[in-house]
C-alpha cells in the first residue's frame, strides 16, 4: 500500500467518515460541532470516494488491499474495480452534495430533544457501511458491512422515535432487512461451499451445478431485492424512507437501494458468472411488476415523501428490467445486446441516484419551510420558494423520463434493448420483451401523471394552508445542493455518450465486451446498436429545443403588444375562486384510481354524524398486505402459540427440556 | 453520420419544419370545413385559423393574479417541444438530417414533455377546471402512450430500426404487402391519434362545455399570444399525427432524392393524403358521439390490444419469413 492508488483514496474516505461518526459523539455538549466538523468530514469523505470511483472508472485499473484488522485466516480484503468504482462514486457524489444540504437541515435539531450524536454517528456508520459493502472482496467483509449499513440505517429511520408510526416503520424495516440479510448469507454459503473459501476469488472459481446455481441466484434476488424494494417485498420501503430526516431519505433512496443493485450484479454477473436466460425472465417479470405497481401506488399517495418512496420502487423496477433484458440476451448468446441492457440498467441506477436525491432533498426543503407532509396542505409554493420550485421542477422532468433530461436517456436505452427482441429464436421471448416494453411505456406515462400531480398540487395553484402561505425560501446551502443535482441531471441527459464511454469498462469486466459502437460516431451521436437502427443526438436536440424556445420568445416579445395585464382568473360569473375550490391530490388521482381500482385495496365510505353532516372517507392501501403479509403474520403467530405451550413457568421442566436437547445433540454428533 | 451533415440538407430540413408549422392551421381548417359541409353548414374559410392566430398574436395577454412564472413560460415550452417533435417526422422527403437527430421514441418523449407542461399550466391558476383538465389529460395520455408505442414497436421491429426515415424506407422497399401486423398497427395508431389530438369521441375541440372538456379546460385561462401558441401547438400536433400515419403506412410519393421535382411530387402527395385523412376524420367525428370519460379506458384498451395483436402477428407470422 505504498503507492498512491484509488483504493487508498477509498480507504481514506472510509476513515474520514468513521472519524465523522466519532466526532459526532461530542455534539451532545457542542451542538454547533455538527455543522462545523461532523458534516464537513462526511462531505470530505464523499469527495474522496467520488474521486476514487471516477479514477477507477477512467483508468479501468483494479486494486486490492488487505486491511490490517481481522483474523489471520479471515483477512479483511478490499478490492476496487470498475463496477465497484461506479457505485463508489455514486455513494461519494451524493454524500458530498448532501453535506452542503445537511448543515441547514440539522440546525433545527440543535435545540430540540432529538439526539445529535445519534444522528451524526449513525449517518457516519451508515455511509461507511455502504462504502465497505462496495469495496469488500469477500463474503465475510461483505456481510459485516451489509449489517453495519442495515443496522445504522435502522437507527436513522427511528431517529424521531417519539412517534409510534416511526417505531413501527423501523421495526418493519429491521425485520425485513434481517430476513433479506439471511437470504444473502445463504446465497454466499452456497458459493462458499463450492468455492471452498469466503473470498470472492474462490467463489468466482467455483462451478455450481445448474440447480444449485439457480437456487443461489434466487436467494440473492430475494435478499438484495428486499433491500432494493422490489415487489412483493417492498412494503418496508414506503414506511421507512419517508420517516427518516430528509437528507437521510435521500441517501437511503438515492444510494442504499443502488448498493443492493450493486450486490445483485456482483453476486450474479461476477461471482456466479454464466447467467441463464431463465434468470433474466425472472428479473424482467419482477422488474416490470415493481415498475408498474410502484408507480400506481405512488400516484395514489398524498404524503410527499411517501410518494417519492413508492417512485423508488418503480425506478428500481426499471433498473431490473434492464438487468433482465441483459441476462436474457447473454443467456441466449447475444453478448453485444446484453451489453446494451446492462449499460441501460447501470445508467438508470446512476440517474435514479441523482434525481431521487434531488427530489428527496427538495421535499426536505419544503418540509423544512412549511412543516407539512401532506400535499393537500401545500399549494402555490413556486411563488414563495422560486429556486426550490425550479429545481424540483427539473427533478420532476428528469424522473418522469422526459427529454432532454437524464431519465429519458436510460429509458430510451432500455426501449432500444427490448426492441432488439427480433434477434431471439424463441417466440415466447420475442413476445415477452415487447410486452415488457409496453409495461415500461405505461409506467413512464403514469409517472408523468404522478409528477404533474405532485408538482401541480404542491407548487402551483394557491396556498391551501396558512403554513404554505407563509413558506420561505430555504438557505443558500440547501439550494446549492439542489442546484448541483439538477445540473448533474441535465448533463447526464445531454451528454450520454460521455457517460457511456466512462461506464464502458464495466461491461468489459462483466461480459467481456464493451459498447464501443454506441459512441462510434463521435460524442454527438448515441447509436447503441448501429447508426441505421437508432440514433439520438441529445446535444443537438437540446440546442434545437433551446433555439426554438428562444426564437419564439424573441419574436413574440418584440411584437406590437408585448404587455401582460394581471387580473382575476375566470370565475364563470360567480365569486372569485378560492383555494378550497382547487383540485386536490385525491381528486387528481380519482380517474386513475377508478380505472385501476382492482389493483388497490380501496375503502370508501360515507358516514353521517349527529348533525346529519356527511363525511366521506377514502383509504387506499397496498393489497399485498391482505394477500401476503397478514396471512404470513397470522401463520407466524399461530406457530409461536404452539411453541408457547412449552412455557409452563416451572424451572424443573425447563431444565428437563435443556437436558433432552443436550442428549439429542450429543446423539447427533456422535 | 458526418456525410449527412451538409448545409443544403439542413436548409431543406429547416424549410420542412417551417412548412410543418405554416401548414398546420390549414389541416385544422380543412377538417372543420368538411365537418361543416357534412352538417349542412357552409363553414369558415380555410384561412380562418390563420386570421385567428394573427388576431391573437396582436392582442394583449391577460394573466391571472394567482399565476406563477410557469404559467407564462409554459406556452413557449409546449410550442417548441411540439415543433421539435414535428421536425423529426419526414414530411416531403425520406432522408433528412433532422430524422437522424432523434428517433420515434424521442418524438413521443417530446410530445410527452409538451403535455407535461400543458397539464402543469392548467393547474397553475388554481381553478377547478384546470385541475380537472390536467387530471383527465394525464389519464388519457397514460393509457394512450403504451398503445402508441406498441403500434410503433410493431413497425420498428419489422424495419429493425426506430428511425422514422429507415422505417419509411423499409416500407417503400418492401412494396405494398398487406401484412396483418401493419393493419393492426394502423388501426391502433388511428385510435391513438384521435385520443392524443383531442378529437371526438375523446374530447371535443369545439366545445367549452365545462363537464366534458379536457384540452380546452387546461388552456381556459390563456389569452393573447399565449393562447395563440397553445392553439398553434395543438394544430401542429394534429398535423404531426396525420403525417405520421400517412407517411408510414402510405409512403408512396415521398421524395427519395433532394431535388426540386421529387420534392414537388412529395408535396402534392402528402397534401392529397392529408386531405383524404381529413375527410375520414371529419366523417368519423360527424358519425360518432363523444364518449363519457370512463368509457375512454375501454377505447384505449382496444387500441392497445390492436397494437399487441399487431406485435404478436409480427412475432409469430412474419419473423424469419
Amino acid at each position: 500500500m505504498t503507492d498512491f492508488s484509488p483504493l487508498l483514496l477509498a480507504e481514506l474516505a472510509i476513515l474520514a467518515v468513521l472519524l465523522s461518526a466519532l466526532s459526532a459523539l461530542a455534539t451532545r455538549h457542542l451542538p454547533a460541532l455538527m455543522r462545523q466538523l461532523v458534516i464537513p468530514l462526511m462531505g470530505f469523505s464523499g469527495l474522496l470516494a467520488l474521486l476514487a470511483g471516477v479514477w477507477t472508472l477512467g483508468t479501468g485499473q483494479n486494486s486490492t488491499a488487505i486491511l490490517p484488522i481481522g483474523l489471520p485466516w479471515l483477512p479483511w480484503q478490499l478490492h476496487l474495480d470498475a463496477l465497484a468504482g461506479l457505485f463508489l462514486s455514486l455513494v461519494g457524489g451524493i454524500t458530498f452534495i448532501v453535506s452542503f444540504y445537511a448543515p441547514a437541515y440539522v440546525r433545527e435539531f440543535e435545540h430540540g430533544n432529538d439526539s445529535l450524536p445519534a444522528l451524526g454517528g449513525f449517518t457516519g456508520l451508515f455511509i461507511a457501511g455502504m462504502q465497505m459493502v462496495i469495496l469488500s472482496d469477500g463474503a465475510f467483509v461483505f456481510m459485516v458491512s451489509w449489517e453495519l449499513m442495515s443496522l445504522s440505517s435502522y437507527f436513522l429511520v427511528t431517529f424521531q422515535h417519539e412517534k409510534a408510526a416511526n417505531r413501527r416503520a423501523g421495526f418493519l424495516y429491521l425485520l425485513m432487512a434481517h430476513i433479506g440479510g439471511l437470504s444473502i448469507l445463504l446465497g454466499y454459503a452456497l458459493l462458499a461451499a463450492y468455492g471452498h473459501g469466503l473470498s470472492f476469488e474462490a467463489m468466482r472459481a467455483a462451478s455450481l451445478p445448474e440447480g444449485w446455481a439457480t437456487l443461489a441466484f434466487l436467494l440473492a434476488l430475494f435478499g438484495f431485492g428486499m433491500k432494493a424494494g422490489l415487489l412483493p417485498v417492498h412494503v418496508w420501503l414506503p414506511e421507512a424512507h419517508p420517516v427518516a430526516p430528509s437528507h437521510i431519505s435521500a441517501l437511503m433512496s438515492g444510494v442504499m437501494l443502488k448498493v443492493a443493485v450493486y450486490g445483485l450484479i456482483r453476486f450474479t454477473w461476477d461471482l456466479l458468472g454464466d447467467v441463464h436466460w431463465q434468470w433474466g425472465v425472472t428479473l424482467l417479470i419482477v422488474g416490470s411488476l415493481s415498475a408498474i405497481m410502484g408507480v400506481l401506488y405512488a400516484m395514489m399517495q398524498q404524503n410527499m415523501k411517501r410518494l417519492l418512496a413508492y417512485s423508488s420502487v418503480e425506478n428500481i423496477g426499471i433498473i431490473f428490467i434492464g438487468l433482465g433484458l441483459s441476462a436474457i440476451f447473454s443467456g441466449t448468446g447475444h453478448p453485444a445486446l446484453a451489453v446494451i441492457g446492462l449499460v441501460a440498467a447501470l445508467y438508470h441506477a446512476l440517474n435514479h441516484a441523482m434525481f431521487k436525491s434531488l427530489m428527496f432533498l427538495a421535499a426536505g426543503a419544503v418540509l423544512h419551510s412549511t412543516r407539512e407532509h401532506d400535499l393537500d396542505q401545500m399549494g402555490g409554493l413556486l411563488r414563495r420558494m422560486p429556486w426550490t420550485g425550479l429545481f424540483f421542477l427539473l427533478g420532476c422532468i428528469s424522473i418522469a423520463a422526459l427529454p432532454p433530461f437524464n431519465g429519458f436517456v436510460s429509458e430510451w436505452l432500455t426501449f432500444q434493448t427490448s426492441l432488439q427482441a427480433w434477434a431471439l429464436d424463441s417466440g415466447i421471448l420475442r413476445t415477452l420483451l415487447p410486452i415488457a416494453a409496453a409495461v415500461l411505456a405505461l409506467t413512464g406515462a403514469i409517472a408523468a401523471a404522478t409528477f404533474v400531480k405532485l408538482y401541480g398540487i404542491a407548487f402551483l395553484g394557491r396556498a391551501r394552508s396558512r403554513r404554505a402561505r407563509r413558506a420561505r425560501e430555504v438557505s443558500l446551502g440547501m439550494r446549492s445542493a439542489l442546484a448541483m443535482l439538477a445540473i448533474v441531471c441535465l448533463l447526464l441527459g445531454i451528454l450520454p455518450t460521455l457517460v457511456i464511454d466512462t461506464l464502458n469498462s464495466i461491461p468489459q469486466q462483466l461480459l467481456g465486451k464493451g459498447l464501443e459502437q454506441a459512441t462510434a460516431h463521435g460524442w454527438l451521436w448515441l447509436t447503441p446498436v448501429s447508426a441505421e437502427t437508432a440514433s439520438y443526438s441529445a446535444p443537438l436536440v437540446f440546442i434545437g429545443a433551446l433555439l426554438t424556445w428562444w426564437l419564439a420568445q424573441f419574436l413574440l416579445r418584440r411584437g406590437s403588444v408585448r404587455k401582460v395585464r394581471y387580473g382575476d382568473p375566470c370565475d364563470c360569473g360567480f365569486g372569485t375562486p378560492n383555494a378550497r375550490m382547487q383540485y386536490t391530490s385525491v381528486a387528481f388521482a380519482q380517474p386513475m384510481r377508478r380505472v385501476f381500482a382492482d389493483l388497490f385495496r380501496l375503502r370508501e365510505e360515507v358516514t353521517r354524524d349527529e348533525q346529519g353532516r356527511e363525511r366521506h372517507q377514502l383509504q387506499v392501501e397496498d393489497p399485498l398486505w391482505d394477500w401476503l403479509y397478514l396471512p404470513l403474520a397470522r401463520a407466524v403467530n399461530a406457530l409461536s402459540k404452539l411453541v408457547s405451550r412449552l412455557q409452563s413457568g416451572n424451572v424443573r421442566i425447563y431444565l428437563g427440556w435443556s437436558l433432552a436437547t443436550l442428549v439429542v445433540l450429543l446423539w447427533l454428533i456422535s | 453520420m458526418a456525410d449527412l451533415l451538409n448545409p443544403v440538407d439542413w436548409l431543406l430540413a429547416l424549410l420542412q419544419v417551417l412548412l410543418f408549422a405554416l401548414a398546420a392551421p390549414l389541416l385544422a381548417a380543412w377538417v372543420k370545413r368538411i365537418k361543416s359541409r357534412l352538417q349542412n353548414r357552409r363553414g369558415p374559410s380555410l384561412l380562418q385559423p390563420y386570421r385567428d392566430l394573427r388576431k391573437l398574436f396582436r392582442k394583449e395577454a391577460r394573466v391571472a393574479n394567482s399565476a406563477s412564472p410557469l404559467f407564462r413560460a409554459a406556452p413557449y415550452v409546449v410550442f417548441s417541444a411540439t415543433l421539435i417533435a414535428a421536425s423529426t417526422v419526414p414530411l416531403l422527403a425520406v432522408h433528412l438530417p433532422t430524422a437522424i437527430l432523434a428517433d420515434v421514441i424521442v418524438l413521443v418523449g417530446f410530445l410527452a414533455l409538451a403535455r407535461f407542461f400543458l397539464a402543469l399550466a392548467g393547474m397553475d391558476v388554481g381553478s377547478a377546471f384546470g385541475g380537472m383538465g390536467a387530471s383527465r389529460e394525464m389519464l388519457i395520455s397514460a393509457l394512450a402512450e403504451p398503445a402508441m408505442l406498441m403500434a410503433i414497436f410493431t413497425l420498428t421491429m419489422s424495419a429493425h430500426s426506430t428511425n422514422l426515415s429507415s422505417v419509411i424506407q423499409h416500407v417503400l422497399d418492401s412494396g405494398l404487402l398487406l401484412r396483418p401486423s401493419f393493419l393492426f398497427a394502423l388501426l391502433a395508431l388511428l385510435l391513438v391519434a384521435v385520443a392524443e389530438t383531442g378529437r371526438i369521441p375523446i374530447d371535443n375541440p369545439a366545445t367549452h362545455l365545462e363537464l366534458t372538456m379536457v384540452h380546452e379546460a387546461m388552456i381556459l385561462e390563456y389569452s393573447g399570444r399565449h393562447l395563440a401558441l397553445m392553439e398553434w401547438a395543438a394544430q401542429i400536433k394534429l398535423l404531426l399525427y396525420g403525417v405520421l400515419i400517412s407517411n408510414i403506412f402510405l409512403p408512396w410519393g415521398m421524395a427519395q432524392q433532394l431535388e426540386p421535382l421529387p420534392l414537388l411530387i412529395g408535396l402534392a402527395a402528402i397534401a392529397g393524403k392529408l386531405m383524404l385523412l381529413g375527410v375520414v376524420l371529419a366523417v368519423s367525428e360527424t358519425l360518432v358521439a363523444k364518449m363519457r370519460l370512463f368509457r375512454v379506458p375501454a377505447y384505449l384498451n382496444l387500441a392497445f390490444l390492436l397494437g399487441l395483436l399487431g406485435m404478436l402477428s409480427h412475432v409469430i407470422l412474419e419473423v424469419g419469413v
